[in-house]
């Protein structure tokens, strides 16, 4: 009898682990940066290319860094969720344009609505490697200081905002 | 017509090889590119993650080696390079993350298996050489045996 328990324990004990594997989201890479400065950059605003846009301008206020482009599906999925988050007033979401055209970014944000307090535009995706974007959309959660305190990859989802970013949010702006 | 047809292919040919634009210039120099490849070899695609810096077309992946590429033009040593990657993107991006209390176990799990591998083949041999010893038979049961084996002998 005893002979049969063992090998059905392994198989229990492997079963736990590949069922914890199954629900871990291999995307979802732990960043360096959480807890550090959010990386400084000077870029153009879509809206205004005249005008430009560093995270210090943010300074004293917790705000979101979501970054965003027209080419990318995911983007559309969460965005109908940020539109209604922005109209909510939480916070402020500033939206990093990632390699995209200027031309599409506009009319994408027309067609399907503006949630950002304003849209940067890193063209070459260069300040996407300094906030090691490597799938959008990502979206940051930076503090008072200019710390970034979490980093989302992926679509937002109703349950991402109101488990982790909703809670982090309003902790951070007390 | 014959002439027509002469021009006409030679125009042909030629808008080939007017259309085919230059490959864009990967590297200026042979060198920054064998240690560019080095060091992206070691290096793990985030987009693609099975598939090293080297070896993937993600848009992302090109991005970074040019910035690899960039960075050994302004004369970074590779372990500086390593170091930018590890900053934005984690030990996750590096094939061989350093051994540091969070990766004691991906290091040493695998010698652990082994160990576990080892003493429970050393605990099987040894239970099986001790049951394939031969029974002990008493007086009794040895006569019987005999008398069994004669009859059907016989």
């Amino acid at each position: 009898m005893k002979r049969f328990l063992i090998p059905l324990a392994v198989f229990f004990v492997l079963l736990i682990f590949l069922a914890i594997g199954l629900t871990l989201n291999p995307r979802d890479v732990p960043s360096p940066l959480k807890d550090k400065p959010a990386p400084a950059f000077k870029l153009p605003q879509l809206a205004a290319a005249d005008k430009s846009f560093s995270p210090g301008d943010m300074k004293g206020k917790v705000w979101l860094l979501n970054v965003w482009a027209s080419w990318c599906v995911s983007c559309r999925q969460e965005h109908p969720l940020l539109v209604a988050f922005a109209k909510e007033g939480t916070v402020p979401v500033v939206g990093l344009n990632y390699k995209d055209q200027l031309a599409d970014a506009k009319n994408w944000l027309a067609k399907f609505g503006d949630p950002y307090l304003l849209s940067a535009v890193d063209a070459d995706g260069r300040v996407g490697i300094d906030y090691g974007v490597y799938g959008v959309p990502e979206t940051y959660v930076i503090d008072k200081s200019g710390m970034i305190r979490m980093k989302h990859t992926g679509p937002i989802t109703p349950e991402s905002l109101k488990t982790q970013i909703l809670p982090l949010v309003a902790e951070l702006s007390k | 017509m014959k002439l027509r047809t002469l021009v006409l292919c030679c125009t042909l040919l030629f808008a080939g090889a007017a259309m085919a634009r230059e490959a864009a210039p990967m590297a200026a120099d042979v060198e920054i590119e064998k240690r560019m490849v080095a060091i992206s070899e070691e290096l793990r695609c985030l987009v693609c993650q099975n598939e090293s810096l080297s070896g993937s077309h993600a848009e992302l992946a090109q991005d970074l080696r040019r910035e690899i590429r960039k960075m050994i033009a302004e004369g970074k040593t590779d372990k500086e390079i390593l170091d930018f990657m590890v900053a934005r993107y984690g030990d996750f991006v590096r094939y061989r993350p350093p051994v540091k209390p969070t990766t004691w176990l991906l290091w040493g799990g695998p010698f652990l298996l082994l160990a576990g591998g080892i003493g429970a083949l050393i605990a099987f041999l040894r239970r099986r050489a001790t049951e394939s010893a031969a029974p002990e038979l008493s007086e009794e049961e040895r006569r019987r045996a005999a008398a069994l084996l004669d009859q059907s002998n016989s």
